[in-house]
């Protein structure tokens, strides 16, 4: 499995996230130029999983968010987490976005 | 009893199983780990093919479409097509046609025009909403969720839980107690649509299940129309029990699928992996291991295929429906687990699809039937009426 969530991006429209299936995994947000500008996670905890974790995104877009990608995963935890740091190793630090992330507590992937 | 296959049934195993490994399988190396669909170009270019097959709608009657194949004949292509990681709650991804609401072939012309035909043409999803948070092993006691007449409207007002795909569901089946009898008798069912006024699902209920997530259904003040009554007041428990015992039957062969791929990979892993100088294989451990699973899988297929061919049959198959699947899910369960435990650390890692297998299997000892009702069922027949 890639380490990276490469997938194509979605328009962050209602239209799609209708589309979307309620099950547990992870996303990521970009702007419109592709920009990864935040990391989140659709945990056991969320009323309607990916939907509803991306619903929030649509009507509070962290750091001008325009479209996303998500993965269908129950491990979202650490998936998260590996995300997370694999983003830090591509660009040095976190996605503007994720100022919810304590940095310190991170683990450091290095990635080839 | 003669166990052999036909040729018919022969090629048809063939054929399913050459699909699975060579459509299903390589999918899954670029699908998320917990998928359970398709995506869309992908699902069509298969449905296409196994409408070619003849095998599209496998739970549809002939008379509505579906492949004239026997009951049998379904429990070995359930085998075979939940070999694959997505197998046990999406066998080859629903391309095969899916799981149908059954019940929606008793409903009136007029309810299938408008109900049943649409989910059969696959433009329509339908959700079946029998359980509710005061039970669901017993559902004619259990179900409080309440309709009350009003002029040529029944009014619902309740709570429906563990019910799969309601939130992306159009239209689905609602049990509710129309009478004052505190048994069968008081269910009537009704087709609900999603998006009447009063209709609310409440959330998704995370499960170990990667497929097919349940949610919690809302009714408040949901008006239904008494045309939307399927079949007649008072009728509701007879429908949701008439194709229960039957639909067991291919639930458990689902399981044995899942269980002869872990123990094929088991077996191939045992003979490569060394250990202190050699193979797993050669340690009595690990045999006896493999020969418990090849006990598991030979017995539950026996269980499944007599009780398929029973009710083939037209005779008395509900104990041998309850023991097929009280076998076959908990058979299963030791299987992959055993397999797991062979393949060590690699079988608890998402690379391999044994990790989703071992959460997906437990859940088959509770639906369709906890094991223990399996088990009343099973004694029932035993003991007779002493027990009642």
């Amino acid at each position: 499995m890639p380490i990276r969530l490469d997938k194509p991006w979605i328009a962050l429209t209602p239209e799609h996230i209708a589309q979307l299936p309620g099950h547990l995994g992870v996303y990521q947000l970009a702007d419109a130029t592709g920009e990864i500008v935040y990391i989140g996670m659709a945990g056991g905890r969320s009323l309607f999983g990916l939907k509803g974790a991306i619903s929030e995104a649509l009507h509070a877009p962290p750091a001008g968010a325009t479209q996303f990608c998500y993965e269908v995963t129950m491990a979202y935890h650490t998936r998260y987490l590996e995300l997370l740091q694999a983003y830090r190793y591509d660009h040095g630090r976190l996605p503007v976005g994720n100022i919810d992330v304590d940095a310190s507590r991170l683990g450091h992937l290095r990635l080839g | 009893m003669d166990l052999a296959l036909s040729e018919e049934q022969k090629m048809i195993v063939e054929m399913v199983r050459q699909f699975v490994r060579e459509e299903i399988v390589p999918l899954e190396e670029h699908l998320d780990p917990d998928a359970d669909e398709l995506p869309a170009e992908d699902y069509n270019r298969l449905v296409t093919q196994t409408k070619a097959m003849g095998l599209y709608g496998l739970d549809t009657p002939p008379e509505f479409g579906g492949p004239d194949i026997d009951l049998v004949t379904r429990c070995l292509i359930a085998i075979e097509c939940s070999q694959h990681r997505a197998g046990l709650y999406a066998p080859c991804y629903n391309v095969f046609g899916g799981a149908r609401q059954a019940q929606l072939f008793e409903a009136t012309e007029a309810q299938k025009a408008k109900y049943l035909y649409p989910m059969l043409r696959g433009e329509k999803k339908v959700f079946f909403g029998l359980s509710e948070p005061s039970g669901g092993s017993d559902p004619a006691r259990a179900i409080q969720t309440r309709a009350v007449r009003d002029g040529d409207e029944w009014v619902l007002n309740g709570t429906k839980l563990w019910i799969s795909g309601a939130d992306r569901a159009d239209y689905g089946l609602i049990f509710a107690r129309t009478g004052p009898d505190k048994g069968r008798a008081g269910v009537t069912c009704f087709i609900v649509e999603t998006a009447w006024p009063g209709f609310q699902v409440r959330r998704i209920v995370h499960t170990l299940r990667s497929a097919k997530y349940a949610t919690e259904i809302h009714l408040e003040d949901l008006r239904v129309p008494h045309d939307n009554i399927l079949g007649t007041v008072g009728g509701g428990f007879a429908i949701a029990n008439a194709r229960l015992a039957r639909q067991r039957i291919p639930y458990a062969a689902e399981c044995l699928g899942v269980a002869i791929k872990a123990h094929e990979m088991a077996v191939a892993y045992a003979k490569i992996r060394e250990t202190f100088g050699a193979p797993l294989a050669s340690r009595q451990g690990i045999q006896w291991m493999l020969v418990d699973n090849e006990i598991d899988i030979r017995t539950a297929r026996l269980l499944i295929l007599d009780a398929a061919a029973k009710a083939e049959r037209d005779e008395p198959f509900r104990t041998e429906s309850a023991m097929a699947k009280l076998v076959a899910a908990e058979a299963s369960g030791r299987v992959v687990d055993r397999s797991m435990q062979i393949h060590g650390g690699l079988g608890v890692a998402k690379d391999l699809p044994l990790e989703r297998w071992y959460r997906e299997i437990r859940i088959r000892r509770i639906g369709e039937g906890p094991s223990e009702v399996q088990k009343h069922i099973i004694a029932r027949d035993i003991l007779g009426a002493s027990l009642r």
